[in-house]
């Protein structure tokens, strides 16, 4: 298990966002989170790099393992973690840089590379992410003039720069046509041989075709977890069941 | 009747709208009208680049580099005092402060806006004068330096308050994106949120600029009033405004020296319409 939540509770305030999750992710799989909206499905994957931070009153307790190694703890080096657990919003949010400089912004922040070796980490993050052909001559254009998909991409090239192992994704093609959904979803495919990928969405066909693994969220419970084969042939709760035959959500 | 009463208050609108420009424009033909007739004895290069401004002496020699030089000198001091800490404040402000000193250091700021230049000066007259001459160990405090300090202050409630919107409406998913890649809080402010509000911050300081440009009696104050080309910021020196609100009351009316003054008016309101324009460009990129 890469990460690992036990008895997680999360409140915002007086609202208990969180209630008792229990989960085990494995390496190198695609892990999909469905669930109808509000069902605390984004607030669970940043949990994980401990965005939720940045929230006022939120507190949490339980205990979540990446690679055995209580993030929770008080103690938790934050830059390390998301260096390690890198995040895929749903807007894509490529910083009003360069192509270029969006790319290096980790390398130099973490400082894991000098000037040459940048060249190459930036060849290689948009080779990983199919970009490279389509803007190997347009590196010093500023990435805000990309089209939404391009943007995508290059946001998860900026997490393959830092070499992160996880990739969490909030909804990461709710902003995106189908064709490019399609191309994001066969990048994740080719993407999960080298990390362990967490997608959050409430798009149930792009969950059943891209993941391995899915678990389905209601009201701050994860109620239910397993292959996803598993858990759209054969739902065990009659809850699960009711939300993949679209009786709510 | 209704109608009617709808047209009229229309009108009424325009009216007031047109009026606004109407002064402006009656404004600037009637500086020019007086202060183009200057150019009658003295040509222009030799007003604008002439070392010497004696206008009382026969025959008087109207040149303004040394007022031109006085109020660059201060501007230019004022800024590099005023635009990295109130940038920093802004900063702070927007991004680091709890919100109970964000509060607080807001209403300070208003504060210092809401001082009047007069009292400033008179303020820098009795304590920074003296300090100024202690510290460096010049014949006298009123130099250039003390008025830039001066003017900082009278900058720093636009450069802070116009930066800090900026910073704050740079959209939060950029500092997101930032965090979540480990970035420090300080590198994303520093890579991230600043040059993504580069053009309001620059309009900032445009705008704070603008305003210690055209500033009068703080400087007038304290600054010396010396006519001369100054050759460091500790000399005194005097600035383009304090020139006209020296001189405007003894002037004789329709005289080369009142003439002068009113072209002094022409070159203070040429670079402050620049600087607004510059300023204005920056904030329209911004969008």
């Amino acid at each position: 298990m890469v990460i690992t939540t036990k008895n997680l509770n999360l409140w915002y305030g007086a609202f208990h966002a969180l209630k008792n999750i229990n989960s085990g992710i494995e390496a190198n799989r695609i892990t999909a989170i469905i669930g109808p909206s509000g069902c605390g499905k984004s607030t669970l994957l940043r949990v994980f790099n401990r965005m939720n931070d940045l929230i006022e009153g939120v507190r949490i307790d339980g205990e979540v393992l990446i690679n055995d190694i209580n993030i929770l703890d008080s103690r938790t080096d934050l830059v390390g973690l998301r260096k390690k657990v890198g995040m895929v919003f749903q807007r894509p949010n490529p910083f009003p840089l360069s192509v270029y400089e969006n790319i290096v912004f980790g390398p130099k922040v973490h400082n894991l590379a000098n000037k040459y070796e940048l060249d190459e980490i930036v060849e290689h993050g948009l080779r990983s992410v199919l970009l490279w052909d389509e803007l190997k001559d347009k590196l010093k254009k500023p990435a805000l003039g990309l089209s939404l998909e391009q943007k995508q991409r290059l946001c998860i090239a900026r997490l393959i720069a830092v070499k992160s192992d996880i990739l969490l994704m909030d909804e990461p093609c709710s902003t995106l046509d189908p064709q490019a959904t399609q191309r994001i979803e066969e990048l994740m495919r080719e993407l999960k041989n080298n990390y362990t990928i967490i997608i959050v969405t409430h798009n149930m066909q792009q969950a059943a075709r891209v993941s391995d693994e899915a678990g389905f969220m209601l009201l701050g419970e994860l109620i239910e977890f397993g292959q996803t084969q598993q858990i759209f042939t054969t739902p065990k709760d009659k809850r699960t069941e009711d939300y993949i035959t679209g009786r709510y959500g | 009747m209704r109608k009617f009463k709808e047209f009229i208050i229309e009108k009424l609108i325009l009216i007031c709208g047109l009026a606004s420009i109407f002064f402006v424009i009656l404004i600037f033909l009637f500086l020019l009208k007086e202060g183009l007739a200057v150019f009658k004895s003295v040509n222009l290069l030799k007003f604008l680049f002439g070392k010497n401004w004696y206008p009382i002496s026969e025959p008087a020699q109207l040149g303004i580099l040394p007022l031109i030089l006085g109020s660059l000198l201060v501007t230019i001091g004022a800024a590099v005092i005023s635009v990295p800490i109130g940038v920093a404040c802004a900063m702070y402000i927007a991004e680091v402060a709890p919100i109970k000193i964000k509060e607080v250091l807001k209403a300070g700021i208003e504060l210092l806006a809401a001082i009047p230049s007069v009292v400033l000066g008179f303020i820098g007259m009795v304590t920074l004068v003296p300090w100024v001459k202690a510290v460096f160990k010049v014949p006298t405090g009123l130099t250039a330096l003390s008025g830039s300090i001066m003017l900082a202050f009278m900058a720093m409630p636009t450069i802070v308050s116009i930066s800090e919107d900026a910073l704050y409406s740079v959209p939060k998913s950029y500092k997101e994106g930032a965090l979540a890649l480990g970035a420090t809080r300080w590198q994303a402010i520093w890579h991230v949120m600043l040059p993504a509000a580069s053009s309001g911050i620059l309009a900032a300081v445009m705008l704070g600029i603008g305003r210690v440009i055209g500033e009068t009696m703080a400087v007038m104050m304290i600054t010396g009033n010396s006519a001369v080309i100054p050759h460091s910021i500790l000399e005194p020196v005097r600035t383009l405004t304090a020139t006209i609100a020296a001189e405007m009351g003894e002037a004789v009316v329709g005289s080369e020296h009142y003439f002068a003054l009113f072209a002094v008016g022409i070159v203070l309101f040429v670079i402050s319409f620049a600087i607004n324009v510059t300023a204005d460009l920056f904030l329209h990129k911004k969008k």
